[in-house]
């Protein structure tokens, strides 16, 4: 097996780079964009709230893999129309768009739950003592949001991780598109499709390890 | 958007719908069936059991899907002993691979749920079961079950839209069902929004269509009065 995949080895980790690249493009996209968009539509009866519970509903309900084909070749068609010239998405950006789309959404239910878990009475405790809007948004409500959400943004970021191999199938030569061409080559498809397997696992294994520490740390030790 | 093209491509996407709902009742079903004696091995007290059932939790969990697809459809595929195999009309057919590949995939998730479940049942439960006379098999199939299948029930819902959402991976060893019909749309129309929003479309009242169902499900499940979410 080592034979196998020892001249490739070189590609798989380039591969594996280029997923985590896509991987970690996504989820700090989404989650920023989360964290800007939650907060806003919180009020009662916000407009952007139907828009943002409707924009939810609709990617829960749809493959990822129907987004990004969405974003690949309609980006295409949307981008020659605009600039009038043939242009052409490529699928990196695609694939990073499509994922932070999608992970988007679910940022938004688990950070709209979290700070639905944070008594009222804090944000008017702050105002009381003189905190302004912003000092209570910053200093108050966002790191208690943060701490609660911290379980839901870990997991997210392992089904994004995972989700990232859904972009090899528009060409982009991550770890399974890398691994896809090593099986080709070499007529042994369990061998590499294994090998990717396993790295895939050591990648989620660490970050769920991480996120622990990362939970464990910011929760207030048990009395 | 042109609505010609929209129209033009309901019939084609329709043509692949009848194999995504096929890919994915038995990919859940698949996954039901085999959830089951996973959970009761990982819950095991037995390490031989224990261990090579949380393995394949963890593994399973913590890979992509399309890999696994790729293993079972390209990798098995490529093994002599595989192709003389009984088991071979199923996986020499890609959306046999896509049925096995998904099922087995949400075995290990349904499997962690359904584990996590049947520990929070207290262990008296079934010390009671034991004195008032039901044998062991009576005891898991009477007491601890029932309990731990009304838990996750909420989470099997949500299950099925995750399996009706992976089987558009099918299009990637050559099925078309939706996502591959819209693809192939697509190519030779290159109308990508109108077809794709169809396919969206249809995944979309798929979905809903099976949140319906198995609210219908809960209601007729819950034990009236016991019930701690809703009446």
């Amino acid at each position: 097996m080592i034979d196998v995949v020892g001249p490739y080895a070189g590609q798989l980790l380039m591969g594996l780079m280029l997923t985590l690249k896509v991987a970690l493009g996504a989820f700090v996209i989404g989650l920023v964009l989360a964290v800007i968009a939650t907060p806003l539509t919180q009020s009662g009866r916000n407009p952007l709230r139907y828009l943002l519970d409707g924009y939810v509903t609709v990617i829960r309900g749809i493959p990822e893999l129907l987004v990004i084909f969405l974003l690949f070749y309609g980006g295409t068609v949307a981008l020659t129309k605009l600039t009038g010239s043939y242009f052409e998405v490529d699928a990196l950006s695609a694939g990073i768009a499509a994922l932070a789309a999608v992970s988007f959404a679910y940022f938004v239910e688990i950070l709209r739950a979290a700070l639905q878990g944070i008594p009222k009475g804090q944000s008017e405790a702050a105002l009381v003592l003189g905190l302004s809007r912003g000092q209570l948004f910053t200093r108050v409500i966002l790191p208690q949001m943060f701490q609660r959400a911290l379980p839901g943004i870990g997991n997210q970021w392992l089904i994004i991780l995972k989700e990232s191999a859904l972009v090899s199938i528009i060409g982009l030569e991550e770890l399974m598109r890398k691994s896809v061409i090593a099986a080709g080559a070499t007529h042994h498809p369990l061998t590499f499709y294994l090998s990717a397997a396993c790295l895939y696992v050591a990648v989620t294994a660490v970050s769920s390890q991480a996120f622990g520490v990362a939970e464990r740390r910011l929760n207030p030790a048990p009395r | 958007m042109s609505y010609d093209l929209f129209l033009a491509s309901i019939p084609v996407i329709l043509e692949g719908f009848r194999l995504t709902v096929i890919i994915t009742l038995s990919a859940f079903c698949l996954g039901q069936v085999a959830a089951l004696p996973l959970a009761l091995a990982a819950a095991s007290r037995h390490r031989a059991l224990a261990w090579p059932a949380q393995f394949y939790i963890f593994f399973v969990r913590g890979s992509p899907v399309l890999v696994q697809l790729f293993i079972i459809y390209y990798g098995l595929g490529s093994l002599e002993a595989v192709r003389d195999s009984i088991l071979w009309p199923i996986l020499k057919e890609p959306v046999g691979c896509a049925i096995l590949a998904v099922g087995l995939n949400s075995a290990a998730y349904v499997g962690a749920l359904l584990r996590g479940a049947i520990t929070q049942i207290p262990p008296g439960q079934d010390e009671a079961a034991r004195i008032l006379g039901l044998n062991r098999w009576q005891g898991l199939t009477r007491v601890v079950l029932p309990q731990a299948y009304r838990d996750v029930l909420p989470v099997l819902g949500n299950e099925i839209t995750l399996v009706m959402k992976a089987s558009s991976l099918a299009s990637a060893v050559t099925v078309i069902e939706m996502t591959g019909a819209a693809r192939v749309m697509v190519s030779r129309t290159f109308a990508p929004f109108e077809v794709f929003t169809v396919a969206g479309l249809f995944y979309l009242g798929l979905a809903l269509i099976f949140a319906w169902v198995f609210r219908h499900v809960e209601r007729r499940a819950a034990i009236p009065g016991l019930s701690n979410r809703d009446s």
